[in-house]
């Protein structure tokens, strides 16, 4: 009996599993089709299930120019993948430096006022862009850094999530740790370079994917303060192609540009599968 | 809890917390404390004179039929994209969780969406509902059903939840898993022995068990819907057609930023900002719970 119930139930189970799989990949795989194809026959409702014999046009033109017969005024996709690059990788890494070495002074140090400055970070948590906006782009603007790097980047490098995850896990190296440091004459960014750096490897290893994926995936913010198409992301060019969604548009260009907004941020997601589960289960205890 | 061996510097833990509380002072508490001046004042059409209002921003933004009209989508765009992404994450992992062959195969394959922005996530699904040339939508204009979503609001707020929803399946999915791998294989053998079915197993153990997790879901999945779901409705349906999208974050954003209504905007900023308080502060609570037991 325990027999046929185990086999029956992993049926259903891979059953369900299977659908679940199918329903997350089908619109990348009709994105995929799509992007194979050119204009005429998709704006013509007659795109089969199949690859078609576009894909190499289609993803070069989008690569390169990044226009068709109907989108115009668009930034090339490399362009676009290279201002989504340089938000993913500068945010993450300026994310994390920020708050390791914040986290550092409010876990290792005594001074006054520490618990004030600690509470500072962590009620940021509750002032997301969203309730912000007006003000913060005027800040923006006054700083002369609408439509530039450091406006994208700069206002989303304070971390409350990541200095709160370093500190909890500051709070677990041992005392003895820093005692023997401190009794071989280490100062204390000596202790910090040569002792809790290597000890928090995994930790920024696992902040840093799911910061990086924050950071290619940001919407509202680019579209506050970019308007030039040389500083769009191509999560923000996507929508500037789609319009509003006609029928006619270049939809071949559209997909590839889709795919390839996709395929980064996805591949560090599965490459760095172990570090991603950890850092985003940590990350909310 | 505190560390007892410290390092003594009298300026160092400064230098090092400045970086951090310059871009906290300057890009968020400034910014919003003109956000809570601003839903406080009212300004003439030309900008040219400014005068303090006490509360009437708010009162005439509670009053607004359109804004009631967002309470109203946001509750049910909310709603439904939280019970879809977290009903199927749920069942996801209860089944990703049985002793099965390939289950890391089926984690893999289950977790990538979670890198997918919201508004790609949305071209995706747009281009599958396209009443012309999506290869649903087509197909659903053949077998008669009048799919046009960019006419009929009830199908625009179907095609925004379902491509919302899709995207945050797997967030779900990798908690609801961690949270069943945490409870301890004994208590459910032990219910196995008792001679409880597979069904009293999962509602009467599992589930129970499984509450601190669902609990946090529920609040991360409401900020989720709240806010992270913008880039879906700005990019498939503008908060239209007739505003039937347009959600509270959506008018946020329309009225300050289109319409440059300041104290409007701002007002409804203050109220997402009570909103996102009490979000926290029960997320905090649950944490809290969590460190102590």
């Amino acid at each position: 009996m325990a027999r046929a119930s185990r086999f029956g139930g992993s049926w259903q189970a891979h059953l369900i599993l299977i659908l679940g799989v199918a329903i997350f990949v089908f619109p990348v795989f009709v994105a995929l089709m799509g992007s194979t194809y050119d204009v005429g026959t998709i704006a013509r409702g007659e795109m089969p299930l199949r690859p078609g014999p576009r894909a190499i046009e289609n993803y070069s033109q989008a690569w390169t120019s990044g226009e068709g017969t109907r989108v115009k005024g668009a930034a090339p996709v490399r362009r676009m993948l290279l201002n989504s690059l340089i938000m993913g990788l500068v945010i993450a890494t300026g994310k994390i430096t920020i708050s390791i070495i914040s986290a550092f002074a409010v876990a290792f140090f005594a001074f006054p006022l520490r618990m004030f400055f600690f509470w500072m970070i962590f009620i940021t948590l509750m002032l997301p862009v969203e309730v912000r906006i007006i003000p913060t782009y005027a800040v923006i603007s006054n700083l002369g850094m609408l439509n530039t790097y450091q406006g994208l980047i700069v206002p989303l490098v304070a971390s409350a999530t990541a200095t709160l995850i370093l500190r909890q896990f500051f709070l677990t190296v041992p005392d003895e740790l820093v005692d023997a440091a401190k009794m071989d004459g280490a100062g204390p960014m000596r202790f910090f370079w040569s002792i809790l750096m290597p000890l928090s490897t995994t930790t920024i290893a696992a902040l840093f994917v799911i910061l990086f994926i924050y950071g290619w995936n940001q919407y509202l913010w680019p579209l506050l303060i970019t308007t030039s198409k040389e500083m769009n992301t191509i999560v923000i060019g996507i929508t500037k192609m789609i319009g509003v969604g006609d029928a006619q548009n270049d939809w071949n260009l559209i997909m590839a540009t889709a795919v390839m907004a996709m395929l980064p941020p996805v591949a560090v997601v599965v490459i760095m599968q172990r570090w991603f589960v950890k850092g985003l289960v940590e990350s909310e205890k | 809890m505190t560390k007892r061996s410290i390092f003594n510097n009298k300026v160092l833990p400064y230098v090092l917390l400045a970086p951090q509380l310059a871009i906290t002072i300057v890009f968020f508490f400034w910014p919003a404390g003109q956000a809570v001046a601003q839903s406080l004042l009212r300004q003439n059409p030309f900008g040219t004179r400014t005068a303090f209002v006490w509360f009437e921003n708010f009162v005439h933004v509670l009053s607004d039929d359109a804004y009631l009209q967002a309470v109203g989508n946001t509750i049910l765009f909310s709603g439904a994209v939280i019970l879809l992404a977290m009903g199927s994450g749920l069942l996801l992992a209860v089944t990703a969780d049985k002793p099965i062959r390939g289950a890391g195969v089926y984690k893999t394959l289950l977790i990538w969406p979670y890198a997918v922005a919201p508004a790609v996530a949305a071209s995706l699904w747009l281009f599958i509902f396209h009443p012309t040339i999506g290869i649903l939508g087509r197909t659903l204009n053949q077998v008669g059903i009048h799919w046009d979503y960019t006419l009929n609001g009830t199908q625009a707020l179907l095609l925004v939840i379902l491509a919302a929803a899709w995207k945050q399946v797997s967030y779900n999915f990798i908690f609801f898993l961690a949270g069943l791998q945490s409870i301890p294989r004994s208590v459910l053998e032990a219910a196995s022995v008792d001679g409880a079915t597979p069904r009293q197993r999962f509602w009467k153990v599992i589930f129970p068990l499984l509450s601190p997790t669902t609990f946090f879901l529920i609040v991360v999945n409401v900020i989720f819907a709240f806010f992270d779901t913008f880039g879906v409705i700005h990019s498939l349906t503008r908060g239209g057609p007739a505003k039937a999208t347009e959600t509270l974050i959506y008018k946020v954003y329309v009225d300050g930023v289109v319409n440059l209504d300041l104290g409007g905007s701002s007002a409804q900023s203050v109220i997402l900002l009570l909103v996102v308080i009490t979000l926290t502060a029960m997320q905090f609570r649950y944490i809290e719970r969590r460190v102590h037991y």
